[in-house]
């Protein structure tokens, strides 16, 4: 673990609590991830891993805690959620790629739409930016093996081409941070392999990570840190062989041997 | 028989050929189409703007009050009759118009067609309100979370993710109630505005005959009908096409 004081971390979550009407999903949660760190979230359906990670950019609005992300707390309603999570990007377990847009424009709406303004500021003039834009998108697709489908509908492609141009489209504004929700869940067998690939090739550039999975191999591969969550909380935390060969609590015995 | 079938033609030509009395239906035809295209465009936008107003309140609790005057609107034009509606805004709302719009030396349209065409407009907001929300409701939830997700505004988001999906999937029904339009404006007539359904009535105050005019007046709206729905079929076969990818 990186938790030394030298490094800031990059997330901070304190007292996380998260509710659905009368059901407390996270109770308490708190955790640091750090700059360059891999953190596999683990655990039943349910316990609010999800949950957790949908916090992180407030796509669920928490209901109290502190989530310090950049200087900013992100459960507090006053600040601009907008211009953080520009920097936190997410990859959803049913891809959700723009149906109405090509795959290079799937790309390019947000950069075009968020950076326009800046770009203008720099002096740079439409054409200059949007071809900008356009050639890093290119460049991203290369890096995933699909600029020949640039110009593909999202109906036209296979789940594993859909995930790995999701995993693009995040890219496409620099990220500080990747949240994977159930990455690889909605493909079919022999497409989880592609996807997690292009994964693993972010994780050694790299990129901070935080990807909800039941892919242990993934998880013992990659993760520097793996967290159990269940029944509300972080039961479990640590690097991954003490969690899977080593498993202390009697929820995470029991959830391995179930899974496998 | 014979003579029977001549004074048959010869009302048929007084209702439609003498004085050149076509180009009464023809005109009648144009003001119905007018009328109804004006509406559909008003309607349409304002029952976007209505629908969005919804759709975004649902999502995020936002906009509650607009969300409130919405529902109010949708639920009091479509409580009452249409025709109430026509005068209300006749002779009370705009009962200080009375001019011509004019381009170059033509006349386009009177005031009282104006008015017919915004009452029309509003009215059917309301119905293309309901049916743009159920267009919103039909795109998956996850396309928004995306778009938010990557740091898009609500209203960017709305713009060019949802906005395009939902009129794409309202596209067939909305045709249709621009369809339902070229005949309910009928009732326009109550203005005195020369629209077809008004045309028979013109033509008989001359003639003392009404079969023809009415005859040639039903045939033109079904002609018109007919045309616009094969287009509509047309449409939903081309999006149907492209669904498939």
């Amino acid at each position: 673990m990186k938790n030394n004081n030298q490094i800031k971390p990059l997330i901070s979550v304190r007292s996380l609590v998260k509710r659905f009407d009368d059901l407390t999903v996270l109770d308490e949660v708190s955790t640091d991830i750090y700059p360059g760190e891999k953190v596999v979230i683990i655990g039943p359906s349910g316990g609010g891993k999800s949950t957790f990670l949908r916090c992180l950019n407030c796509l669920e609005d928490p209901d109290g805690g502190e989530i310090m992300f950049e200087g900013a707390n992100l459960a507090d309603p006053k600040v601009n959620i907008n211009i953080h999570r520009q920097n936190m990007g997410m990859v959803f377990q049913q891809f959700n790629l723009f149906n109405n847009l090509t795959v290079i424009e799937n790309i390019t709406l947000a950069p075009e739409k968020i950076y326009g303004k800046l770009a203008k500021k720099q002096g740079k003039t439409k054409e200059q930016f949007k071809a900008e834009v356009r050639e890093n998108a290119i460049a991203l697709l290369k890096r995933v093996g699909l600029e020949e489908k640039a110009d593909a509908y999202p109906s036209t492609l296979s789940g594993g081409q859909k995930q790995r141009i999701a995993i693009v489209r995040a890219l496409a504004m620099n990220p500080k941070v990747m949240l994977f929700d159930e990455p690889t869940s909605a493909l079919d067998p022999e497409m989880v392999g592609e996807v997690l690939n292009v994964m693993k090739e972010l994780a050694h550039e790299g990129m901070t990570m935080v990807c909800v999975t039941h892919e242990m191999g993934f998880a013992r591969e990659v993760a520097d840190r793996v967290l159990f969550i269940a029944d509300g909380n972080i039961l479990e935390d640590g690097t991954p062989e003490e969690l899977f060969d080593n498993p202390q609590h009697p929820r995470l015995q029991q959830f391995l041997k179930s899974i496998l | 028989m014979q003579e029977y079938f001549i004074s048959l033609w010869n009302r048929f030509d007084k209702a439609f050929l003498v004085e050149d009395r076509w180009k009464l239906y023809l005109e009648g035809l144009g003001n119905t189409v007018l009328i109804a295209l004006m509406a559909t465009v008003i309607g349409v936008i304002l029952g976007i703007v209505f629908a969005g107003i919804n759709y975004i309140n649902k999502k995020t609790g936002k906009l509650k009050p607009l969300s409130f005057i919405s529902n109010i609107y949708i639920t009091v034009i479509r409580g009452t009759p249409v025709v109430l509606q026509l005068m209300i805004m006749y002779f009370i709302v705009f009962v200080s118009w009375n001019f011509k719009v004019e381009i170059g030396e033509v006349e386009i349209m009177d005031s009282s067609l104006l008015i017919g065409a915004i009452t029309f407009g509003l009215n059917s907001a309301a119905y293309v309100a309901e049916i743009v929300r159920a267009g919103f409701e039909a795109v998956d939830d996850g396309q928004r979370e995306a778009g938010r997700s990557l740091g898009l505004t609500t209203w960017q988001t709305m713009r060019y993710i949802i906005i395009p999906q939902a009129m794409r999937n309202s596209l067939p029904p909305l045709f249709n109630e621009f369809i339902t339009l070229v005949k309910e404006t009928a009732i326009v007539g109550y203005l005195g505005v020369y629209d077809l359904g008004k045309i028979p009535g013109l033509i008989q105050s001359r003639t003392f005959d009404y079969l023809f005019p009415l005859i040639i007046a039903a045939v033109m709206y079904l002609a018109v009908v007919l045309i616009l729905t094969r287009i509509l079929r047309i449409l939903e076969k081309k999006l149907a096409k492209s669904d498939r990818g």
